[in-house]
């Protein structure tokens, strides 16, 4: 056990290191210069235009040799210092993303883990069910297949415009700061339904047809074979296909959950959601080298640890693994 | 043990729903009726509230001009200073400037505002050369207060007054009591959070998509020049798709956005939203959209072929079908409407231009360019073929429609030229490091003077990299001492300022070195209603700007919520 976690970390610890060396690199590779355009912005004065960049690439150190900036990005990572943004100058990275991963989560998290659950569910339910085969299956292929975007201008459009019930942009009222009261809560709530309805419907298509398939594959198994002449119950025989075909979605939940700091981009824009998608998707646009590396690092973290703990949660759910510690 | 059965666990639930429903009060939010919804100034969230960080101010716009304020307003469309911290402003010599403030300013902290104040802040760019205005120092000798009601420029003998003016109704004015103890890092860069000014609205709150400002009820002005703005509060929300923006201005949720908005035009005149003018344009003038050519590269270094560009392009489509019909065209000296006195009409009508296909062709093969290779495209006079580009960031629409037109046009009149939308920073840098053919680009603001124009056209002297003008690197010391002599030229002496103008418009519209196309519009669409008595044009209504926008309160927009009036 213990041999099988540590190699397991080891691998861990050499990806970490890559993916951050390519993280730091992949947007200094990009033409162009990120302090030129912070300052473009600013319509400055033309004789301070010139000062002013001299001063701000010796600020955020871009002055030095590559190398140099290589080792003091490792430096200032070990001392928790993400940089500062240059699309938001001068809000600390770390702070920008502390302040849009919580939306992230708040949407993400409970559409990823519902539509998980209730997909899985029902796939499983549906699977051999003549009726349910026919009928919400194809729908359920339809709502895989939908782009993000389009079911939420739809969503929007019916909920939001002709029916009116939510609100289709922010993430809660314009009509009020943040508060602890209750129609602060409930106009989040309102507001969080329509871009978690869009995130949920889609996820919850792609994993029923994906549990259907296997359940389907997993029935057709020898062991299935050997039980049903055995004359063991249909519900046994389904209760044992479930648990097998429930471990290739589990790998699929993990790479779910672990871009999940990466946000929803599409469904963001659509709902003037605040999140970090958007931010991503502004930061390279602006060549916001600290805001792109501090993104995609939660990414690589988030990858990796949501990786971790389903080797974990393997070592528990599939009893192969387990044999295959002891036999090594 | 009573966590072991099922009713303790049940209570114990109950019990903490009781507690956090006592706990949460039932909430207040924003009357409507003393509130205004408005967007379209700010593209991200909010970052910094330092009035020395233009860079990013767009995104809480009400940085400068709601919080911090300047000497004097100007307003764009009767062209007048309009003194404002300042009672009054005179040279008392050619190079000696004396500002009186008013009586009973006041911060917002209560401590009065005295022309001590004025003088620390314009001493602070003498001291940091990273703050924008530091050039001004250039020319500036001194500044010093004299009492606690002037403030005394001292300059060299040869002041920029053109940019001296700009300066004034541009430079906010800092709390020295607040500001002198702060670092060098927290003048120029720092973000200044919950920032102490002296203007009619303070900082309320902000979240990643919205800034919420709230009015200033013991603000200087209310006495001493009887305005009081109307909304108690201003909701400016950062939208991030334009559908969305436009959805919530038809359901009158924002009262007005400024953003760009396809298709206004049509809505406007059903009247389900309101704009500045009744019919085409629709919207106030703010910008000139310039085609900057790349004169360092061949066949844009050849005058006939620059004029040709200018007569082959449609300008008309790129107003009708690329905005539909929500901009007007520029003047061939691009000078705006509002500056439209120092534009010289005769030379316009002499060397000037307008769409003209033949015209382009004719010049085309007068000076050598013909379809040698038959491709339906023409060849420099050398025989080499032409291969042009066009640019703009790429996820700018309304550019890139208009790119479309431009190159659609000009391959109609034999010149290949290809529309290309690289990402902004990529566009930036080869603007600047003068590696495009042609561009489009706009970063002269509305303006006192028409200097700021040509200071963006006509930038020099030309360095590696160009970083805020002169994009196409068009060199002409004749032009250079021009643009310089206007800049000296006092900003009273309208004559002298119309003759330098009319010299450099002989050069500039003789050789096109860059092609003014359009007026980018001051985008306002509003809804009337929660709030009425917006800016319209005509008699009795309020002639204002009717923007957010940063660097526009002083500008317009601070009257527009001073003048605005509740829907009964």
């Amino acid at each position: 056990m213990r041999r099988y976690f540590s190699r397991k970390l080891l691998i861990y610890l050499i990806t970490f290191f890559l993916a951050v060396t390519i993280d730091w690199l992949i947007p200094r590779l990009m033409p162009g210069d990120p302090i030129q355009n912070m300052l473009s912005r600013a319509a400055l004065n033309a004789n301070a235009a010139e000062t002013m960049h001299t001063y701000y690439t010796h600020a955020f150190q871009l002055d030095l040799p590559v190398w140099q900036q290589y080792l003091s990005f490792w430096n200032a990572l070990f001392h928790g210092d993400l940089g500062i943004s240059t699309y938001l100058f001068p809000t600390p990275v770390a702070k920008v993303i502390k302040d849009a991963v919580p939306y992230d989560i708040f949407l993400l998290l409970p559409s990823i883990l519902l539509s998980w659950w209730a997909g899985n569910k029902f796939g499983a339910f549906a699977a051999r069910t003549k009726r349910l085969d026919n009928t919400v299956l194809p729908i359920a292929y339809l709502l895989t297949a939908t782009p993000y975007m389009w079911l939420g201008i739809l969503l929007a459009w019916v909920f939001g415009i002709i029916l009116g019930w939510f609100p289709i942009a922010g993430a809660y009222s314009f009509t009020m700061g943040t508060q602890l009261t209750w129609v602060f809560v409930g106009s989040v709530l309102k507001h969080w339904f329509l871009p978690f309805a869009s995130l949920f419907l889609v996820g919850f298509g792609g994993w029923a047809i994906g549990m259907r398939n296997m359940i389907i594959y997993e029935l057709e198994a020898d062991y299935s074979h050997y039980l049903e002449a055995l004359g063991a119950p249909r519900r046994l025989i389904r209760r044992y296909a479930f648990r097998n075909a429930i471990l290739p979605q589990l790998s699929g939940l993990a790479l779910q959950l672990g871009v999940i700091v990466a946000g929803a981009l599409v469904t963001e824009v659509v709902f003037s959601y605040p999140g970090i998608g958007y931010l991503i998707l502004s930061a390279i646009q602006n060549q916001d080298y600290f805001l792109v590396q501090g993104c995609f690092l939660f990414i690589i973290i988030g990858v990796l640890l949501a990786n971790f703990l389903i080797d974990i949660a393997y070592v528990i759910v599939d009893p192969r693994t387990r044999k295959g510690m002891v036999g090594e | 043990m009573w966590w072991k059965n099922k009713k303790g666990i049940s209570t114990l639930v109950l019990i903490l729903c009781v507690g956090l429903i006592s706990a949460l009060a039932v909430g207040q939010v924003y009357d409507r009726s003393e509130t205004l919804y408005v967007s379209g100034a700010a593209w991200g969230p909010a970052s910094t509230w330092n009035p020395f960080q233009p860079g990013n101010l767009a995104n809480t716009t009400g940085t400068l001009g709601l919080v911090y304020e300047t000497l004097f307003n100007y307003d764009p469309l009767t062209n007048t200073m309009i003194p404002w911290l300042a009672e009054s402003g005179a040279w008392v010599t050619d190079s000696s400037y004396e500002v009186t403030l008013r009586n009973g300013l006041t911060w917002s902290d209560g401590t009065p505002l005295t022309a001590e104040d004025v003088a620390f802040t314009m001493n602070l760019a003498k001291e940091y050369d990273a703050l924008w205005f530091a050039p001004m120092w250039n020319y500036v000798l001194s500044v010093i207060s004299i009492g606690d009601y002037v403030v005394r420029f001292d300059f060299t003998d040869a002041p920029l007054y053109q940019e001296f003016d700009n300066n004034l109704y541009n430079i906010p004015i800092v709390p020295k009591h607040i500001w002198e103890t702060k670092t060098e890092e927290d003048i120029t860069i720092g973000a200044n959070a919950n920032p102490i000014g002296s203007g009619a609205y303070l900082y309320d709150t902000h979240a990643s998509d919205r800034n919420v400002w709230l009015r200033n009820d013991s603000w200087w002005a209310i006495d001493a020049l009887g305005l009081t703005p109307a909304p108690k509060r201003i909701v400016d929300i950062r939208f991030s798709s334009n559908n969305v923006a436009l959805g919530s201005v038809i359901k009158g949720e924002v009262d007005l956005s400024n953003n760009f908005l396809p298709g206004v035009a049509g809505l406007s005149d059903q009247g389900i939203v309101s704009t500045y003018y009744k019919g085409a344009p629709y919207m106030l003038s703010a910008n000139t959209a310039v085609l900057f050519l790349n004169t360092t590269i061949a066949p844009m270094d050849d005058a006939a072929f620059r004029k040709a560009l200018a007569y082959a392009i449609n300008v008309d489509d790129i107003v009708n079908i690329a905005y539909a019909k929500l901009v007007a065209a520029a003047s061939p000296t691009g000078l705006l409407p509002s500056l439209s006195d120092f534009a010289d009409q005769d030379v316009v009508a002499q060397l000037g231009w307008s769409y003209d296909p033949a015209m382009a062709k004719q010049i085309l093969a007068d000076a050598g360019y013909v379809d040698v290779d038959g491709d339906g495209y023409v060849e420099a006079p050398d025989g080499s073929a032409i291969a042009l580009e066009v640019t703009c960031p790429s996820g700018w629409t309304d550019w890139m429609a208009a790119i479309a037109v431009i190159s659609d046009s000009c391959k109609a009149a034999g010149i290949n030229l290809e529309d290309v939308t690289p990402d902004y920073g990529a566009w930036n840098t080869q603007m600047q490091t003068g590696t495009f053919n042609m561009t489009l680009n706009n970063w002269a603001a509305m303006s006192n003077t028409p200097w700021t124009l040509y200071n963006l056209l006509f930038r020099h002297p030309i360095q590696a990299q160009m970083q805020s003008g002169n994009f196409g690197r068009y060199d002409s010391q004749e032009l250079f001492d021009l643009v310089d002599a206007l800049a000296a030229i006092q900003t009273t002496d309208i004559a002298g300022m119309k003759a330098a103008c009319s010299e450099i418009q002989k050069v500039m519209l003789a050789e096109v070195p860059m092609i003014p196309l359009w007026y980018n519009g001051m985008w306002a669409q509003f809804s009337t209603s929660t709030w009425t008595n917006w800016p319209l044009d005509g008699a009795n209504t309020p002639s204002r700007l009717p923007t957010t926008w940063s660097g526009y309160w002083q500008l317009g927009g601070l009257m527009m919520l001073c003048e605005l009036e509740l829907a009964e």
